[in-house]
């Protein structure tokens, strides 16, 4: 908490009630927009770990970067619509599941906190989740660089092979996407990664991102658009509840993280579109799993500090 | 808002101030209302006191020691301890405090071990120790509170917002004193009790109570009102400000 208030250009919050450094807040919003704008993720799983550790409340910090991860997905969903890189289609499905999964995940969310364990399946969430599809990305990425050094080129997938999943009821044709499926396991993957998203304080695309790529096998270049469109939808909707139920959104500190994010996503949008395809998975899977991996060290690490002091629930 | 641990203070220090005493204490702050602005990186009060004596009496000789004690707006906190299940380390034991002061500040003359004895410090409340270990600070559940109570003074020490300086009261001159009142950024915002003894050969001749308010002004009360009173205005506000500079940062870069 102490080197949060470090350096020179101190601003204070009035929702979090404590300064903090606005080159700091401005550098981190800038990374995080980078990183985003290269993957077409949020981000959030990045900013809300950064800014619980300056020592922001946590509620704070999971409403307001929403506020960031909105702006940033409004820079994408634009360029992405010029670039024609969105399947609209899909966006609706994704949204539509996105939205459900929302409401049940706060629901759940609400019921975690009355029980006392949220704390627990937060980190547990966390560790298992980054770390599993981590791992899974990064094989499937590495298998990919051996065997094209090989000169082995795995096969790639046949026309009419697919898992068995696509040929459920309610098949959607989705031209932009190549794909052909039923909307069943679409909508299930965006309701589970809506409320995923919704206890952990993320927009989840980072989990939808790789579903997209490797579970209906969506072309990378209409996926990143694909998912902005989500992530925007998903982060307004967040805001908005968030600031209706909860008072935590503090409009100062979004200022601060939007002026740094859309910046950042704008040269991360750029680096991103030089990035081959092979490159872009494995730098998301390593990705994923560094932050899997801290979760983890911090759960099986001796603490410095055991006992924590958290202001109690009080009922708005 | 119930003043269980000042109550009980003053009902210690009353039964403890002998009436026939000659010493009575003025208590005076810097500012009644401390005001947070967009700049606010904690503040910096300042207690000035005098200890009046009427002329009837032969006044005491003697040294006089002087304990400035402050209280924030009480909170309720939980205070949690990780421990190791299997391999992993888990938030698994707690303990709930209801209505501790969420600062506490205690400036005295002289370290407050060498002005009283133990014992009559708890009983009077006198010292950070002393408060933090009173039975009213916690529903009390035997001994087990102990290592919550002693690791919540630790971290919020460690804040500053659990403050003990034995130096923190001097004398101007004789009878005339200041204790300088160090607020940190993340105190929180309320009513804050100031309350000054006077204390000589280890009994509390005199009290005196004083108030200030620290609060928020300008944009920043505005911008808290209205995420009290309109939350979904601010939401929408918010929501509207991520729109216009996504879409003002796609047309300042677009390279078409």
């Amino acid at each position: 908490m102490a080197w949060a208030g470090a350096g020179a250009l101190q601003i204070y919050l009035p929702i979090a009630e404590m300064p903090v450094s606005i080159l700091l807040l401005l550098a981190m919003g800038a990374a995080v927009g980078f990183v985003s704008g290269i993957f077409g993720i949020g981000g959030g799983f990045l900013m809300t770990p950064l800014l619980i550790f300056l020592g922001l409340p946590p509620a704070v910090a999971v409403a307001t970067q929403s506020a960031q991860i909105a702006a940033s997905a409004t820079t994408g969903t634009l360029s992405a619509f010029r670039r024609d890189a969105v399947d609209g289609r899909l966006a609706l499905v994704l949204v539509a599941g996105g939205f459900c999964g929302t409401a049940l995940g706060v629901w759940f969310f609400a019921a975690l906190r009355r029980a006392g364990q949220l704390d627990l399946v937060i980190v547990i969430s966390y560790v298992t989740l980054f770390t599993v599809l981590g791992s899974l990305m990064l094989t499937e990425s590495l298998r990919d660089y051996l065997s094209v050094r090989r000169g082995t080129a795995r096969p790639r997938r046949r026309a009419g092979h697919h898992p068995g999943y696509f040929h459920w009821p309610l098949r959607m044709r989705f031209p932009r996407s190549r794909l052909y499926a039923s909307a069943i396991p679409i909508l299930g993957t965006a309701v589970a990664v809506g409320f995923i998203g919704a206890i952990l304080g993320i927009g989840g695309a980072f989990i939808m991102v790789p579903a997209l790529l490797y579970l209906f096998r969506v072309p990378t270049a209409v996926v990143i658009g694909t998912s902005q469109v989500q992530v925007l939808c998903t982060a307004l909707l967040a805001v908005l509840l968030q600031a209706l139920l909860n008072g935590s959104v503090d409009p100062i500190l979004a200022l601060i993280l939007i002026l740094g994010g859309v910046f950042g996503a704008q040269f991360g949008a750029r680096a991103g579109r030089n990035l081959r395809a092979e490159t872009f998975r494995f730098l998301l899977a390593i990705l994923v799993l560094a932050v899997g991996l801290r979760f983890a060290i911090e759960l099986v690490m001796r603490p410095t500090e055991a006992f924590s002091v958290t202001p109690s629930e009080t009922r708005r | 808002m119930t003043r269980r641990l000042l109550l009980l203070a003053a009902l210690f220090a009353a039964s403890r101030v002998d009436p026939a005493l000659a010493e009575r204490l003025i208590l005076s702050l810097s500012s009644n209302e401390v005001a947070i602005g967009s700049n606010y990186t904690g503040s910096r009060l300042v207690a000035f006191g005098m200890i009046e004596r009427d002329g009837q009496n032969v006044p005491r000789d003697g040294p006089f020691d002087i304990v400035v004690t402050v209280l924030g707006p009480r909170e309720g906190i939980v205070v949690r301890r990780k421990e190791l299940l299997g391999p992993i380390w888990l938030n698994r034991s707690q303990q709930k405090f209801v209505q501790i002061p969420s600062f506490l500040g205690v400036f005295s003359s002289r370290p407050v071990g060498e002005i009283m004895d133990g014992a009559m410090r708890r009983k009077l409340r006198i010292g950070v120790d002393a408060i933090v270990n009173a039975p009213e600070f916690t529903i009390d559940r035997g001994g087990d509170d102990d290592p919550f109570r002693a690791a919540l003074s630790r971290l919020k020490t460690r804040d500053s917002l659990y403050v003990e300086n034995p130096r923190g009261v001097t004398f101007v001159s004789e009878g005339f004193f200041r204790a300088a009142i160090p607020l940190p950024a993340v105190a929180p915002v309320g009513s804050y009790e100031v309350e000054a003894s006077l204390i000589a050969n280890g009994v509390v001749v005199a009290r005196r109570q004083a108030n200030f308010e620290l609060v928020k002004t300008g944009l920043e009360e505005q911008l808290t009102e209205l995420a009290r009173e309109r939350p979904f205005l601010l939401g929408l506000g918010t929501a509207g400000m991520s729109l216009m500079f996504g879409w003002l940062a796609s047309v300042i870069f677009r390279r078409d």
